[in-house]
């Protein structure tokens, strides 16, 4: 009987259209995916194995105090609707930017949190990259470290994926420049004395040595743009959340390791 | 930084003499010696923000042999001075570890000052590279 | 909303010696840079970091701009008897933290 249920149970998710997102010619192969993180000097990857020394858990314990603050005209705190974190929100990192139905539209983590503290608090928005939104995306990111990344697998987020594809494969800017020339094309190449990775979000929200704090997947891509000398996206674009979307399905099955280290 | 002639309250880099300067503030007119003192730094730093630095003197550590303190100093940062510690016979290991920032391509110094009045040190060449991509001033 | 992470041994043998790690949230301005418009930004850094086991200061540290962003220290102690750390941070602008762990020896 078990047996049969399975077999059931599996025909109804090929039927639903679950989809492992396609691979296009030029980009990297499943099994030569490698995190950012094997990038690294062992010194830097010493600084994100120990939860001690690693500066981006100031921000989770930040976001887990912010957790249990009531706030908004509501007067309730995420955790008066979410409960103990370490369980309601395992798992939830990893599946973002997910498809919002209000919305029609792919929202990334930042995003989620804002819409629930304008409904469900009555609150503002946190700012983009204010302390207090890096906290609370740290602290629920961190519940799903090791968790595998299923962002983009939905098939109502697959036009999404494609714009957000066609994004990164584009050549732009006063170089004339795609993000594939070097992030499929060139990785563990370098670009001066900085590594070129495969870019694949796995850590974010990451304390980047860069910035000397924490910040946003945004917040990298921007800083990428300014150096490919291309139109900056504002936080929160559209353009810029498909561009996450697909660079967290490139990612797809790979553990979250937020929060993360890089240079 | 470069040499735009612009006053400043402080200069852009530190000079030799005043790393020569800072040292001897902490020395007086006392011999450094050169040994016992260990600088472990990567040779070739990922980001110069934020550089792991650890500092070892080899030292019994009992009441009447031990390192009264570290003092780390930098060459060309803006000012020579990156860190004082103060260690004793309560410590029972001389190894401190912090992280510094390095400004350019540039000797560390390390001097331990030992419970006998001693003065060792070591130094360490490190190479800092700028970031690919930077980010646009806020 | 400044935190600190500490890590101390909760157990130890007397005559252990064992490292402690701290990590303060911080941005250690340093003072030498300066804004879009060339202003220079003031400098806003941690001066201070003292370590008392049982109220003995064990460790102190003086802190310059040189020090990265959230600064992090580790440093050594012998473990004597039960109690105690206190730990405290100093730093410009009336920059005051503290912290402590505690720690059982047999």
């Amino acid at each position: 009987m078990r047996s049969i249920h399975t077999i059931a149970v599996a025909g109804l998710l090929l039927a639903a259209g679950f989809a492992i997102p396609r691979l296009l010619a030029t980009e990297i192969p499943q099994a030569e995916r490698r995190s950012g993180y094997t990038f690294m000097s062992p010194d830097t990857k010493a600084i994100q194995d120990d939860d001690t020394a690693n500066p981006g858990m100031l921000w989770v314990l930040d976001g887990e105090a912010l957790w249990k603050r009531k706030t908004g005209t509501a007067d309730k705190a995420c955790a008066d609707c979410h409960d103990d974190a370490r369980a309601s929100m395992k798992g939830v990192a990893a599946r973002y930017p997910a498809f919002d139905r209000t919305l029609g539209r792919p929202v990334n983590l930042e995003q989620r949190i804002n819409l629930c503290r304008a409904q469900h608090q009555q609150a503002t928005p946190l700012p983009y990259e204010s302390r207090d939104l890096l906290a609370l995306a740290a602290f629920v990111g961190q519940q799903s470290r090791g968790v595998p990344i299923t962002a983009g697998t939905d098939p109502q987020l697959e036009p999404f994926v494609a714009k957000g594809r066609d994004t990164f494969m584009r050549r732009q800017g006063q170089l004339n420049l795609g993000c594939t020339n070097c992030h499929n094309d060139n990785w563990d190449k370098h670009l001066a004395g900085s590594a070129v990775t495969q870019a694949l979000p796995t850590g974010y929200p990451l304390y980047r040595l860069e910035w000397q704090s924490l910040g946003s997947l945004q917040r990298r891509l921007r800083n990428c743009m300014t150096g490919m000398r291309t139109q900056i996206y504002d936080y929160g674009a559209p353009e810029l959340v498909e561009l996450e979307l697909y660079l967290m399905s490139r990612a797809h099955d790979m553990p979250v390791e937020t929060p993360a280290v890089r240079p | 930084m470069s040499a735009v002639p612009i006053v400043t309250l402080r200069p852009a880099e530190a000079t030799p003499a005043m790393l020569a300067s800072a040292i001897r503030n902490v020395v007086g007119a006392a011999t450094v010696q050169t040994g016992k003192v260990k600088i472990d730094v990567p040779p070739l730093v990922e980001n110069g923000n934020t550089v792991p630095l650890t500092v070892t003197v080899a030292s019994p550590m009992t009441e009447n042999d031990y390192v009264k303190s570290i003092h780390v100093f930098n060459e060309k940062n803006p000012q020579p001075n990156v860190g004082n510690f103060y260690l004793g016979p309560r410590a029972g290991r001389a190894q401190i570890s912090t992280r510094i920032r390095l400004a350019d391509t540039q000797k560390i110094v390390a001097i331990a000052r030992l419970s006998d009045g001693s003065f060792w040190s070591v130094s360490a060449d490190v190479v800092v590279t700028l970031a690919a991509c930077t980010e646009e001033v806020i | 909303m400044a935190s600190a992470l500490i890590n101390v041994p909760k157990k130890a043998k007397r005559g252990d010696i064992i490292e402690i790690k701290t990590l303060m949230s911080h941005i250690m301005e340093t003072g030498y840079r300066r804004t879009a418009t060339g202003e220079l930004v003031p400098r806003d850094i941690i001066t201070s970091f003292t370590c008392r086991y049982n109220g003995v200061e064990v460790f102190r540290a003086d802190l310059f701009p040189a020090i990265a962003a959230n600064p992090f220290i580790t440093f050594f102690t012998v473990a004597t008897e039960s109690g105690k750390f206190d730990f405290e941070w100093i730093g410009d602008r009336g920059f005051t933290e503290t912290a402590s762990a505690a720690i059982s020896v047999e």
